[in-house]
């Protein structure tokens, strides 16, 4: 939970987002990340040491390598939130329209005392 | 009249909504006690029993909301600036009993065709804050409120419609 403070801006990012996309299908080295994007490696590694400090990612080290896969806590606890908020808020404005049709029919020029 | 809501840098989240009335009458359903209380309420089940909102500036803002299952709870405030019908500035903070950091929300209401525009930017609360009010109960509620989320969106096309 701690990592949550930097999700956010971590997930603001297109490219990061990119990365998290082809992440969810399964472990991929700096190398395989690289490809399909513009970018050079070392970019790519900035961007994956923003991922990881985010908590959005874990990586292991295998032999040279250092494979990234998803780490699901932080995408979901950061989502389960936002989720939370974005709820709350469709239901209340909802429910707003409804009292803004009623408020119609002649009420717009009362003067409140 | 779908809603956006996005995070604007790692401490701020944007919400925009339009809505089929008057930037006057948006700006008073969410000012007067009699009508805040009727909308402002989250997940279905939840009622407002104390609704006290002095709109002007340095006036005091407090909520308290009640369900029959889960324990309430409310969020204190205060305007900084209140500029009819177009502006709000406050801060407020949710009480679970403990205060969370205080929430600093620009609420903005533009005129948008026949309607209004709302544009509120309020603070990304930090981590610790989200993981209390996540566990406060208030998602159990939203779980619930989901199943029975058709029911209100058949209220929200009427008011579509009348637009």
């Amino acid at each position: 939970m701690e990592y949550l403070d930097t999700t956010f801006s971590a997930l603001a990012d297109p490219t990061r987002r990119a990365i998290l996309a082809r992440l969810a299908h399964g472990e991929a080295t700096v190398l395989e990340l690289a490809k399909p994007f513009t970018m050079s490696q070392p970019a790519i590694s900035r961007h994956l040491k923003v991922l990881e400090a985010a908590g959005l990612i874990e990586r292991r080290i295998e032999g040279t390598k250092r494979p990234c896969r998803l780490a699901k806590a932080g995408v979901q606890a950061a989502d389960r939130w936002v989720d939370m908020l974005r709820g709350a808020l469709e239901q209340n404005y909802r429910r707003l329209d409804a009292v803004l049709a009623e408020m119609k029919p002649g009420k717009e020029q009362e003067e409140k005392p | 009249m779908s809603m956006t809501l996005k995070t604007e840098g790692e401490h701020h989240i944007v919400v925009t909504r339009r809505f089929a009335a008057s930037p006057e009458m948006v700006w008073r359903a969410h000012m007067e006690p009699e009508l805040i209380r009727r909308w402002l309420l989250g997940p279905e089940g939840w009622t407002m029993p104390v609704c006290i909102n002095e709109a002007k500036p340095h006036g005091k803002v407090r909520y308290e909301w009640a369900h029959e299952n889960r324990p309430g709870f409310y969020i204190t405030g205060e305007f900084l600036e209140v500029e009819p019908f177009h502006r709000i500035v406050h801060v407020e903070r949710m009480h679970l009993p403990d205060p969370t950091p205080d929430n600093h929300i620009v609420t903005e209401f533009v005129p948008d065709g026949e309607g209004t525009l709302m544009t509120m930017r309020m603070t990304l609360p930090d981590a610790e804050t989200r993981k209390q009010m996540l566990s406060s109960g208030m998602e159990k509620g939203m779980e619930a409120s989901y199943v029975r989320l058709d029911g209100l969106v058949a209220a929200g096309e009427i008011a579509a419609v009348r637009a």
